[in-house]
Formats: C-alpha cells, structure tokens, sequence
C-alpha cells in the first residue's frame, strides 16, 4: 500500500521529541553556537529521551525495539527542527552503538552496549570523513592493513563528531584504495591507543556547538577482534545508506525550521502598509520552500521504507541526500532573504541555519537512522 | 503506517495501461502529432470497447471522478467495505503510464473527462444518472469543461458567459475557448459541456454556476480548433453560445444553486481531484523523456556511479540524477495527493503542490533532455522534442504553475484572497 501516515508510536516519539526540542533546546541553541558548546543539561534531557537505548536489545539492558529507519528519519527531522549541533552531539554515540547491534559479534556486542544503556550519554563516535578535496566514501584514503599481529591504521580523519571526549571510535578504512564502498571495513580505536592523534577542536563555519576533532592514525595497531564484524565484517555501504538517510530527515528538519521563521516574520513584518507576506515575490518564495520541504521529505521517507524492508537503496538515499542538501541551503539562504538585513543578524537564528545549512553537501557519516 | 509499495491491483493496473501505452500509443504518436486535427479512431474505438467496461483506475469505486465509476455507484455497485479505496492512486498510476505513451493520445481517449468530473463531484444523483450513464454505453463520448474565455483564464471570477433564465430554461450566451475534447464533446460525439457562466455579473465569484449542454444543443457551435505546440492528438476548440437554451435541471447542481455560491465552489472542488491526474500526466511525459536518454547514453560507456564523491560526477550525471530526483519527489507529491483524496481528507493544498511541482519539473527534465540528446533531441525523427512540447501544457492547463503557488500560498500563509491578491 501506498501511505503516508506516520503510526500512532511514531506520532508519539515525534511529538516528546518535538517538544524536548521546542522548549529545551531551541531556546539555548543561538547561546551555545557563540559559546561554542552544549551545556550539559540540555544533552542530559535529550539522552533520557532513551533515543538510542531504545534499540539495544534487551540482553545488553536496552528496550529491544524494533529498529526503524522511517522512524529514524522522523526523529532526526525533530531534533535537527531544534539545532543541528545538538541533535548531531545526541546522535553521534548511535554512530557506534547502531553498526555493532547491526554487524558485532557477540564479544562486541558485549564490550560495547551495555555502555550506552547506563546513566548518561556514553561518548563514543565515528570516524567517516577525511580532511581532503577529493574525499570519496567509496575511495577512502584511510587505509587498513593486516598483519601478523592484527590491523595497521593509517591516515586522518575530521570532522568526528564528540571526538574531544569520545572513549571510543568507529574508524573506517579501507583495505583496498580502488575496492569501492565494499573494500571499507571499521575498526574500533580506543582513546590512548598508540599511533592515535586527536587533534584540536575544529573550528567550522557552522554547528559551532558542536564538538568535532580531527584523527591521525600513524601506524595504529589495532587487534584484530577490533575490526566490526571481526571476520565477517560490515556492510559499509549499507552503514552509509543509513548515514545518508539521517542526513536527509536532519536536512528537512533545518529547513523546517527556517521556513517556520520566515513564514512567521513575513506575516508580521509590515512594508508599504501591508504585511510582506502579502507581496507574492515573498509569498512564492514560502510557497516553494513548503513545496520542497515535502518533496524532499517524502523521498527521504520512501528510502527509509525501502531500508526496513532490506531493499539495497544505494541510489535512493544517496539521491534523497543529494537532493536535501540543496533544498536545505536554498531554503535556509531564501529565509535570510526573506528577513532582509534582519537575517544577517545574529540576533536572529536564521543565519545560523544558513551555516548549519552549507554543510550537508560535505556531510557524510555524521549520524544513521 | 509509512508505505511506499503499490498494491497488486494498482500495479496490475500499472501493468495493463502499460502495455497500451507501448503497444498502442508509442506506434502512432509520431503520426497523431504530424496530422494534426485528425483522430486516431482505431485507437478511439480500441479505447472505448476497453474502458467502458474496465475503466481507468478500477470498478471499485466510491465517488470519484470517472463516468463508469460513477455509473457502477448509481447501480448499487458500492466499494467493497474491506478494500481500500485506492481509487485515485490508481488513476495517478495509470495516467502516468498512458501519457508515457502519448499525452495527447491520453487526452485524446473517449471519457468522461473533466465535464464527467465536474458531473460526479457536484451534480445531482438525477445528473450523473442523465449525463453519466452514456459513457457505458454505445458509441466513443467525450465530456468536457468549458470555464476559459478570450477575457478570462485562471480569473474564473472574470467570466462574461451569461446565462438568464426564461421559464423552464436557461439560455447561454457568450464565447469559451481553449476547451480540451471540446469539439468531440460538443460536437462529434453524444457527449456533453459543462460551461461556467455568470447568472449575475454584479455578484462576482458568487454569480458563476456550470450549466451542463448536452453535445448537439441548437446555439452551442464549435467555431475554431486550435493549433498547438504539443498534444496535437487532442482537439482543443472554441465553443460560440448564441441563444443556446438548456433545461432548468441543467444546472449543475441543486436546484438551489443559483441563490449559493455552492455551484462554484463544488466545481473548483473537482481541481483538487483533477489536478494530481494532470501532475500524473506530467510525469509520464518527462519519464518518457528520461527513460529515452538513458537508454541512448547506457548504449556507450556511460553509467551512473551512484555513491561516489558529488565532486566526482560528470556534469551528464548531475543532469541525469537531478532529472530522476526531482521527476520522482514530484511523483511522491503526487501520489501523496490521490491518497489524501482516496482516504476522504482535503487535498486543496497538496493537490497544487503536487500539480506546481510537476509542471515545473516535466518542462525544465524534458528540455534538458533535448539538450542532452543534441541533434538527436531536436530532430522530429525521434519524440524527444515532441515531449517537450506535449509537456509544456502540464504547465499551464488546470491551474498554471502560478495559480497553483498562489494557491499553495495562500493555503500556507493563512490567507483569503483579498489579503494575497
């Protein structure tokens, strides 16, 4: 069947989300980008939000819920509506937590789950993104090599969301350089490990708040039950689908929120005796950003479909993706221009989701569903 | 719950007007464009025998928009409790695949058409009964909608047609153009017009009623059939009023009517059904044009590396995946509208959502694909650059792209249409 209602559960989700991001977050969002952090409440009621703990099975003290990418989509659509810094800081221990339940073996699932169901968010992460112009997911630069005594890692990694204080790190890389998405394998580096390097807090043109670091892995020996999956492995392009899903819901969910503000300020902004809502080259303008906020989410929402159902959406969530991260910047940069000088203006949010915004294009790997 | 799978009955119906579009249409649609005015009567009469037994979007019907549907209701034939009514979806899925076809092939197949829809979403049961019935039966019919004036497209309020009332009469006077099926529901078949005109051009919008004139009616001649940039298949024609008297029951509507603003609004309610079919349309026609690219670009070297880095992609790729990405969001918009219909909600706003989007899309993915093709596009032995042209009125008919932003505008902002003008 073809429908396009959420279930009565995902109603519910969305809506103690929607809420937690309404009053809890967006209110600190414009503080913490210019501080530069996330205070540690708002992260503190964003983990009891059990987002994660949910789908950890029961054995390692989660609830055991069925795993959903629409539902994943829908979530991170409402976090994203709230600030993009927090909802990335809220979802990036999934990163790691999501691949094991997924593709662990039963030692892994063991050593790393039941970190994620104990007090507060456990701070672990993913390493995708690689700080080059040519940076491809199915040609990684960082390589892995086996030997004698387990897997030699070697290159660098940016942009690892919580990468200041994460314990641990999903780093991929690739065992082949010309293998494509299937010659990519992840490998859990510990904080301290030798031939790990956490670089410096990186500065970035947006999410400000959000804690992201660059890797240099110089010869790190990892053992070889470090590799996720151990001899089994992981899908990586399947990870990455499930990447590209998230982006997409956390793309509409930004969008959303600048086209809610312009939508609001040009009916109350008033110019030459009438609102500047009234004026059609503003109203059009509102009227596409509606248009293109469904479109996207509607494709975003037919990949997630197609991924519970154990389709292969390489094309499809890559599309959805490509698709989101123009509409979000077109959207966010329309709502400036709606605002006028006011959107320049860091008294207003909007220039902030113009930076959030810029992003998605580059973003990889950031968060799954 | 979230879905996106077509149920069987949908994508046998999927699978059936496929088969037409390929097997029937595709064969003459080079033809039909080159003669035009001429009809494609074998394709016609092949049309008829089929659809008025099994018409487009299925038997199980609650409502709707199609003749037989409406007729099959009139007789007691209602939905099957148990089944979902997908009644829309399935017309979307279907008008899509026909006008992958030929779009004016489509538009060119005996039914009830927009007059029909006009009939079934505001006429009396006693209306459906005498207008509909006829489409079951017989020989091929048209049913169309005359609302266009040379004074008046999108500004329905603007109308000059006349109607006054004389005893047990309406007379109609006044000039309509631009009415698709217009001469083969006016004039060469036993179908109808519903023609929108004003009772009292001092009331504006609440003056304007539709009037149902039976094909034939002394004082309604068809005077021009246009010339156009595509869909050459379908005839659309220029309808003179002089004196035209109908029964007082050919109001479209309660016999009320004239006193409420009912009649208008009920008639603008069947674009909210009609616009998501345009879209479908639409769509056919720009996949056609895809799908043809494709086609021509995987016979080289060519393949689409789906996955790989955005700054890795050949310009021939960004166009190819930006045709498919947005052809498909305005499939989904689409869809989202029939099934809003389907489920019994308000579709005004998706309805234009849906019909904005994909006319934009189809005009901008099938002249890229002109583009891409190079002489191979622009040249009249392949139907690329028929596509393009058949496209552009997806544009434009039922609502332009404006109308329909102004619409979604409207809807969004919260305002009447003195507040947005």
């Amino acid at each position: 069947m073809i429908d396009f209602t959420p279930t009565e559960e995902q109603r519910m989700i969305c809506e103690s989300v929607a809420a937690y991001a309404r009053d809890a977050v967006r209110p600190r969002a414009r503080d913490a980008d210019e501080e530069g952090t996330i205070p540690g409440d708002v992260v503190g009621t964003g983990w009891e939000l059990g987002l994660l703990q949910s789908v950890i099975p029961e054995a390692y003290g989660g609830f055991g819920s069925q795993r959903s990418a629409v539902t994943g989509t829908l979530v991170a659509e409402e976090l994203a509506y709230g600030d993009l810094a927090v909802a990335l800081h809220l979802l990036a221990p999934r990163l790691l937590a999501q691949p094991v339940i997924d593709y662990g073996s039963t030692r892994q699932k063991e050593r790393y789950l039941p970190r994620f169901t104990a007090n507060g968010l456990y701070p672990a992460t993913a390493a995708v993104m690689e700080p080059r112009i040519d940076f491809d997911l199915a040609g990684l630069a960082t390589m892995a090599r086996k030997d004698a005594k387990g897997w030699v890692l070697s290159g660098r990694k940016c942009f690892v969301p919580l990468g200041s204080r994460a314990e641990t790190f999903l780093v991929y890389a690739a065992t082949d350089p010309s293998g494509g998405y299937s010659a990519v394998q992840g490998f859990f580096v510990d904080r301290g490990m030798p031939g790990l390097t956490i670089g410096e807090r990186e500065r970035n043109m947006g999410l400000r708040a959000l804690d992201t670091v660059e890797l240099t892995l110089d010869g790190c020996h990892v053992p070889v039950e470090n590799r996720l999956g151990e001899e089994a492995g992981c899908d990586f392009e399947r990870i990455m689908d499930a990447s590209r899903l998230a982006l997409g819901g956390l793309a509409v969910g930004v969008a959303r929120s600048a086209y809610d503000y312009a939508r609001q300020y040009a009916k109350e902004r008033r110019a030459f005796g009438r609102a500047i809502a009234q004026n059609q080259a503003i109203a059009f303008m509102l009227a596409e950003m509606a248009i293109e906020i469904d479109a996207v989410r509607l494709l975003v929402w037919e990949a997630a479909w197609k991924f519970d159902q154990g389709q292969r959406v390489l094309r499809e969530s890559y599309l959805a993706k490509r698709y989101a991260a123009d509409m979000v910047l077109k959207i966010t940069d329309n709502a400036v221009q709606v605002l006028g000088g006011h959107g320049y203006i860091r008294d207003y949010p909007v220039e902030m989701w113009l930076r959030n915004a810029r992003g998605f294009a580059s973003f990889e790997g950031l968060a799954i569903v | 719950m979230i879905e996106f799978k077509l149920s069987n009955a949908v994508e046998r119906m999927q699978q059936i007007t496929h088969a037409v579009a390929e097997g029937m249409m595709r064969p003459i649609s080079r033809e039909y464009d080159e003669r035009e005015h001429e009809k494609p009567w074998d394709f016609i009469r092949t049309m008829w025998n089929v659809s008025k037994d099994n018409p487009i979007g299925g038997k199980r019907s609650k409502g709707g928009n199609g003749a037989a549907a409406a007729a099959a209701e009139a007789e007691g034939e209602a939905a099957d409790g148990n089944e979902h009514n997908e009644r829309n979806l399935g017309m979307c899925v279907s008008v899509e695949e026909l006008s992958w076809g030929d779009a004016g092939l489509y538009l060119s197949i005996p039914n009830a058409g927009l007059g029909g829809a006009a009939v079934n979403a505001a006429g009396t049961a006693e209306q459906r009964h005498r207008f509909l019935d006829r489409f079951k039966e017989g020989d091929p019919k048209w049913a169309a909608m005359a609302i266009t004036e040379s004074g008046c497209g999108s500004d329905s309020a603007a109308i000059q047609t006349t109607a006054v009332r004389d005893g047990d009469s309406w007379i109609l006077n006044g000039e309509k153009i631009f009415c698709t099926s217009g001469l083969m529901a006016g004039q060469e078949s036993k179908g109808f017009v519903v023609v929108w005109a004003t009772v009292d051009k001092a009331a504006g919008r609440a003056g304007i009623k539709a009037f149902i004139v039976d094909a034939g009616t002394p004082g309604m001649k068809v005077t021009k059939v246009e010339k156009k940039l595509g869909i050459r298949a379908s005839d659309t024609a220029s309808l003179v009023f002089t004196d035209c008297r109908i029964p007082l029951t050919n109001i479209l509507g309660s016999p009320d009517v004239p006193k409420t603003s009912e009649g208008f609004k009920g008639v603008m309610a069947t674009f909210d059904a009609t616009r998501p079919l345009v879209a479908a349309s639409a769509i056919g026609v720009a996949r056609a044009a895809l799908d043809f690219v494709k086609d021509e670009l995987c016979k080289g070297e060519f393949s689409l590396r789906y996955g790989v880095a955005p700054t890795k992609l050949t310009a021939i790729e960004r166009d190819i995946m930006d045709m498919e990405t947005q052809l498909h969001a305005a499939r989904l918009l689409t869809w989202r509208a029939a099934a809003m219909l389907d489920e019994g909600q308000r579709n005004n706003l998706e309805a234009s959502m849906a019909k904005a989007k994909a006319g934009l899309v189809v005009t901008q993915v099938t002249q890229k694909a002109v583009e891409l093709l190079g002489p191979l596009g622009y040249s009249r032995n392949c139907l690329v650059e028929k596509w393009m042209r058949d496209a552009k009125i997806n544009d434009i008919f039922e609502g332009t792209q404006q109308i329909n932003m102004l619409i979604v505008a409207r809807r969004i902002l919260g305002y009447s249409r003195q507040e947005l003008p």
